[in-house]
């Protein structure tokens, strides 16, 4: 049979169809244009998201990542579009997002002539991607696309940019799909090695005062159950990363909460007082660890992870665990013994009382005063039975939803955590609400985050996106702002805000709003904005000078937070 | 950490870029390439890179992984100077009138073990293949005598003491048997 001849933009929608695409959020472009035209004779095949801004593409296909477990996928055209996407790339690099960017580039013929929006794409890229490669022909193109998914959805995730030539895109060719699954070069998952997983089960059994340390590993390999199972049958107390916070329920009797800057007391602490650390699918952060010299010097260290490049990187491990955590983590709980470990557990419930006391009460059920983020959030959180897909931005209104919110679901929470990108809430928001269609999705943010992307109000009006936004408006750039107060004499350089009406922006976009600033409306106002079909804004004046406690001080000891200021 | 020389050797596939993405992972810890050499292996279509750097073992060690870990690079290796097999080449371009006017020149290239390429009225050109300490010895007594006109100096070239390029001949074998290639 003859092989079809098709050009390389129509090459590209049937590769990306084999890769079981539904969804696409693009910005079309010069370079790019035979894409998008493509794309109009697609139009069953994948929905396609227009967006207000290129970043916003690239935050709603990792939000569309995060929440579904698949792939995400943007489309952009050459130079400013394609830069537009970089925020979004080192994101997804930094917190392990499988997605595909796709952009236009100059010709073949023209390259490094400085043609119009030519930029060296993958030389720029490079660093801050998993792969990146140029498609210079149009054959080229099902082997391309192919290697791309392949690279980003296995091992360790990662975001994979293609630049593709606007030649490679008009040129045509009889079309051969193809398959990769195989690259002789990368390992993305490693054999687990028996004597490391008899020797990790070993020590867990002897030790007595074990902590394990979840991250995003275990949601990246969804290994929840297995997660669960290897913790309830050591009797081991977990404390989980911020992207690891809807690995295990919340209410999980073995969850002692969140690790690092801002976590919960018991396992910072508690750390420092272990004598196994087990670490899984995390990477030692140092907003986890605080300074590396007096890391749980005392402690033993496991480390679990797929990606061997993170061994003794920040942390030396004594039996590192190298896989894929859902294979290795059962290979392991095999061989644990049931053990007790009472007296260790009650240590975190001391801990737990005195957070409670000075931290937790008065930042969530306070008695008067304006209203508090952490009140908002928890009400918010309970007001969906505790099943909501929480976004956040970055800043305060991150910590403080990150805190108080509590999770029953796996794939729960969108939020940036290694770069701490400003302006990635609305648009995670806009891909989660793809990604996970039957979910709610409530992103909160602050005034500087919000204004970061506010374009993509645009996106969610014409798409009638049902995101529940919740702007924590205290009219500071308030995390700088805490740490201006704490470390730099209170002079708030740069953080006072002057913001816009948000029930007007609101308004324009048709998008449903109300304003509270009063405690009694709260929970009527969250009922409300719940209740109501579709996106809706909840713009909430919360206390001016609030500062999210516990705090891990830069420099100092993961066992030495600050309680009150 | 006390520094010392190391050499790295890194297997990787004929693509265009990857030089960058070997040399960037030195430059964002503003680490100083010593010398570098790229060529072909003993495989058909995959390169060597021989690079070497002053550093301490635990920052080589994490950079070697993080090597290793891009994807169109097969396998990377560090290496201290007892551990492998190493030359450089060096070319010197010598003054003709200069070296006729002073003997101490044409004796100390005969002493040098280093070979004249050519030699003409205006310059002799010596080559010299060995270590580095020797081949900068050189260099000085030539600087010594003021007759050096042009030096030049490759990288280092270094093979390890196992048998055979030692890459994983699983995996090769894998893409071999996916590709119908008899191996």
């Amino acid at each position: 049979m003859e092989k079809e001849i098709i050009r390389g933009a129509e090459a590209l929608m049937r590769s990306l169809k084999n890769e079981q695409v539904d969804t696409i959020f693009g910005y079309p472009g010069g370079s790019i244009m035979p894409v998008f035209d493509a794309l109009y004779d697609h139009k069953e095949d994948f929905k396609q998201i227009l967006v207000r801004h290129e970043q916003g593409a690239v935050h709603a296909a990792q939000g569309y990542a995060r929440s579904s477990g698949k792939t995400g996928v943007c489309i952009v055209t050459s130079g400013p579009g394609a830069t537009n996407t970089l925020t979004g790339i080192a994101d997804a690099m930094l917190d392990s997002t499988p997605i595909v960017v796709i952009a236009g580039q100059v010709m073949s013929s023209v390259l490094g002539t400085d043609f119009f929006q030519e930029v060296d794409l993958v030389g720029v890229t490079q660093p801050i991607s998993k792969w990146s490669y140029q498609i210079r022909s149009v054959e080229d193109i099902p082997w391309a696309i192919s290697r791309a998914f392949y690279i980003a959805r296995t091992g360790r995730p990662g975001p994979v940019v293609l630049d593709f030539t606007k030649n490679a895109q008009t040129a045509q060719a009889a079309y051969e799909p193809a398959i990769v699954d195989f690259v002789r070069s990368y390992v993305p998952y490693h054999k687990p090695d028996e004597k490391a997983i008899a020797e990790a089960a070993e020590l867990i059994n002897r030790s007595i005062r074990p902590l394990v340390l979840v991250g995003q590993g275990v949601e990246l390999g969804n290994a929840h159950e297995e997660l669960k199972a290897f913790i309830e049958k050591g009797n081991l107390p977990t404390g989980r990363t911020l992207l690891g916070l809807s690995a295990l329920p919340s209410d999980h009797p073995l969850n002692m909460g969140m690790l690092g800057m801002h976590g919960n007391l018991g396992p910072n602490v508690n750390t420092n007082n272990c004598d196994v650390l087990i670490a899984i699918g995390m990477r030692f952060s140092d907003r986890v660890t605080g300074i590396l010299s007096t890391y749980a010097k005392q402690a033993r260290v496991i480390h679990f992870d797929i990606d061997p490049s993170e061994i003794d990187k920040n942390v030396h491990a004594d039996i590192p665990v190298i896989g894929d955590c859902k294979e290795t983590l059962p290979l392991v709980t095999a061989l644990l013994e049931n053990c007790d470990r009472k007296e260790w557990l009650d240590t975190f419930t001391e801990y737990d009382a005195i957070e409670e006391e000075k931290v937790i009460r008065p930042s969530i059920t306070p008695e008067e005063g304006p209203i508090r983020m952490g009140e908002v959030a928890r009400k918010v959180s309970e007001a969906t039975g505790n099943s909501a897909i929480l976004v956040t931005d970055v800043g305060q209104n991150q910590m403080m939803s990150c805190r108080y919110f509590k999770f029953t679901k796996p794939h729960s929470l969108l939020t940036s955590g290694g770069l701490g990108t400003m302006g990635y809430g609305l648009p995670a928001a806009i891909g989660a609400t793809f990604g996970a269609p039957d979910r709610t999705v409530c992103m909160f943010c602050g005034d500087g985050g919000f204004q970061m992307n506010i374009q993509e109000l645009g996106t969610i009006m014409e798409q009638k996106r049902p995101v529940k936004i919740i702007i924590l408006n205290n009219n500071y750039l308030g995390n700088v702002r805490q740490w201006q107060e704490m470390f730099f004499d209170r002079r708030y350089s740069w953080t006072p805000m002057v913001n816009p009406d948000y029930m007007k922006i609101a308004e324009a976009y048709g998008i449903p709003a109300r304003h509270v600033e009063k405690r009694e409306e709260l929970d009527e106002a969250i009922k409300e904005m719940l209740d109501t079909e579709g996106a809706f804004i909840l713009h909430v004046a919360v206390m001016e000078e609030e500062n999210i406690l516990p705090m891990a001080a830069p420099g100092s000891s993961v066992d030495e937070l600050i309680l009150e200021i | 950490m006390e520094k010392e020389l190391f050499t790295l050797i890194v297997y990787s596939e004929n693509i265009a870029g990857l030089l960058n993405q070997v040399t960037a992972e030195f430059t964002r810890r503003q680490m100083n390439i010593e010398t570098l050499n790229v060529s072909s292996s003993s495989i058909k279509d995959v390169h060597r890179y021989t690079i070497t750097l002053w550093s301490d073992e635990e920052t080589i060690k994490k950079v070697v992984k993080r090597l290793e870990k891009k994807i169109d690079v097969v396998k990377a290796d560090y290496y201290t100077d007892n551990e492998i097999f190493m030359q450089e080449v060096a070319l010197y371009k010598i003054s003709t009138t200069k070296m006729l006017a002073n003997r101490q020149v044409s004796k100390i290239i005969r002493h040098s073990g280093a070979r004249v390429l050519e030699m003409n009225s205006s310059y002799v050109l010596v080559e010299k293949t060995g270590k580095t300490e020797d081949i900068t010895a050189l260099y000085k007594e030539f600087v010594v005598e003021q007759c050096l006109l042009q030096y030049v100096k490759s990288g280092r070239v270094a093979i390890t003491r196992d048998y055979n390029e030692d890459l994983s001949e699983q995996l090769f074998d894998e893409d071999a048997k996916r590709k119908g290639i008899k191996r």
